[in-house]
């Protein structure tokens, strides 16, 4: 049973029934149910194409439901056999399909969702136990968002910014349950890149290997977090680098820097580097600079003055950091850092332990507070 | 989206507006008051935000562990000058001000007379099970 194979045609099928004339939320349903019809007969009656068989499936489906719905609303219906051409498209279906999950009329958790269901293939339990709420409230979310974007017509494509945040989101997200969100992420991402020439998707897909290759060495045998000096790079897993690498020099070849690429650049200089110390902090924070000139953001500002630190000293981080409004997230765990790069453990110690109490995920909390019992137990640890 | 428990105290958090102990209210308003807290929660469910929802009974004890091969030691009930926790809802929402919404909504849960009893609910964030990928 071929589930990939299943998570790959997800999307082409759904833009298929479209094309015939279905409306996006009854050909999305639709495909859901043909999926759990495949998970049931193919493994013992495996199809000879499968993307024929969800097709057929699927509009049987879809005709079933329509044609129940009108007996319902006791009117004529129309729908028959001989599909009903749809609205001409300039975009392919997969490609349509990723804007309209990522429309902004959605929220960004909505977005994230109908993105993971309706091209990404996954169930409805499959992305609730991903973000660990119930199955029915993730069913509503998904209906909502489905209802939200049905009046949308999308004829071209829309802001590619839109796809890049909701991919980025999902990334982000970690993993519970069966499945891995950051592997579904740079999956979705890399299938947008075979479809869309555009520098940031590229920069996208780049920051995600990079950030992706180090993963194995995030995590030490205690479960706890390994910060990036510590890790063993010998479990970075440089194929992955490599390509990351790759894609990241074709995207900044064509000379239109966003913030993505500059992220991924980031990433590419900390994974080019041997050990910690040789790390090239002059030329990452350059790329901060241009970070902060692209998206103006504090937390970029605040990341800049830890990379000035270890450029230029922790008393040149720490003056970087004074011009940052303290209530930032993660300001004290870089003023901690910083000032025990600088030999003041007891203000590290003490800010190491404020960050902890303001941390707001367990892995990070706990590896704050063990920096924090570090440094109170003094030189011999 | 971001996790918060919504709260709610036997004892333990600012008065009320509407303090009446829910022993005095008619028992059309205990109604009324059930009634109010599952249309939240099923609206919640409505909106994609519910999480999960618990009463707690009153009745608690303190237990911690005596030693290899002792049984644990209980203690309690506490005296009534202890924090006690009536019971709890989980909401999953895009931001903390929506968080703070929909506490406000559920501290309107009529009481006595049929009017909100505006009692305090206390919101806490969830510190969530993934580190994000800063470096």
């Amino acid at each position: 049973m071929d589930e990939a194979l299943l998570r790959v045609l997800t999307p082409k099928v759904i833009g298929v029934l479209v094309r015939r004339g279905a409306g996006f939320a009854a050909a999305e349903d639709a495909v859901q149910e043909a999926l759990v019809e495949a998970v049931r007969v193919w493994p013992k009656d495996p199809p000879r194409e499968p993307e024929g068989w969800l097709i057929t499936v699927a509009w049987r489906r879809f005709l079933d439901t329509a044609r129940a719905d009108a007996a319902r609303l006791r009117r004529e219906v129309r729908v028959e056999s001989e599909p009903a051409p749809g609205p001409g498209r300039a975009v392919d279906d997969t490609l349509w399909l990723y804007f309209l999950c990522a429309h902004p009329s959605l929220t960004p958790a909505s977005a994230v969702a109908l993105t993971l269901r309706a091209v990404g293939g996954l169930s409805t339990r499959q992305i609730a136990h991903a973000y660990l709420v119930p199955e029915t409230t993730m069913a509503q979310r998904i209906s909502r968002a489905k209802r939200t974007v049905s009046e949308v017509r999308l004829d071209r494509p829309g802001d590619v910014a839109t796809v890049l945040r909701v991919l980025y989101l999902v990334f982000n997200e970690g993993y519970s349950g069966d499945v891995d969100l950051a592997q579904e992420a740079i999956r979705l991402t890399r299938h947008l890149a075979e479809r869309i020439d555009h520098e940031e998707v590229a920069g996208l897909l780049a920051l995600m290997l990079l950030h992706h290759a180090r993963r194995p060495a995030r995590t030490g045998p205690d479960g706890g977090l390994v910060s990036l000096a510590e890790q063993d790079r010998g479990l970075w897993d440089t194929r992955m680098i490599a390509e990351g690498v790759d894609v990241l020099q074709t995207a900044l070849g064509r000379d239109r820097l966003g913030q993505f690429q500059a992220q991924a650049a980031i990433a590419a200089l900390h994974a080019d580097a041997p050990t910690a110390q040789e790390t090239d902090w002059v030329q990452i924070v350059e790329w901060y600079d241009e970070l902060v000139r692209l998206t103006d953001s504090p937390v970029v500002r605040l990341n800049r003055a830890v990379a000035v630190g270890e450029a230029d000293g922790p008393r040149a981080g720490l003056a970087a950091l004074a011009e940052l409004d303290p209530c930032l997230p993660r300001h004290a765990a870089a003023s901690a850092y910083l000032h025990e790069r600088d030999g003041d453990l007891t203000t590290a110690a003490r800010l190491y332990a404020r960050a902890a109490r303001s941390a707001s995920n367990l892995p990070e909390r706990d590896h704050l507070m063990r920096q924090a019992a570090r440094l109170n137990a003094g030189p011999r640890g | 989206m971001a996790k918060y428990l919504l709260l709610k105290h036997y004892r333990g958090a600012p008065a009320a507006v509407n303090d009446v102990p829910m022993d005095q209210w008619a028992p059309e308003e205990i109604s009324a008051h059930v009634q109010y807290m599952r249309d939240f929660a099923a609206r919640l469910e409505g909106t994609g935000e519910f999480v999960d929802g618990q009463a707690l009974s009153p009745e608690g004890t303190f237990v911690r562990y005596d030693g290899e091969g002792r049984p644990p030691v209980t203690d309690g009930p506490f005296p009534e000058t202890k924090d006690l926790i009536a019971g709890w809802m989980v909401i999953d929402v895009q931001t903390y001000e929506r968080a703070l919404e929909l506490a406000g909504e559920l501290s309107a849960a009529p009481g006595a007379g049929g009017r909100p009893i505006h009692e305090w609910l206390e919101v806490r964030p969830f510190l969530n099970e993934h580190a994000t990928t800063t470096e």
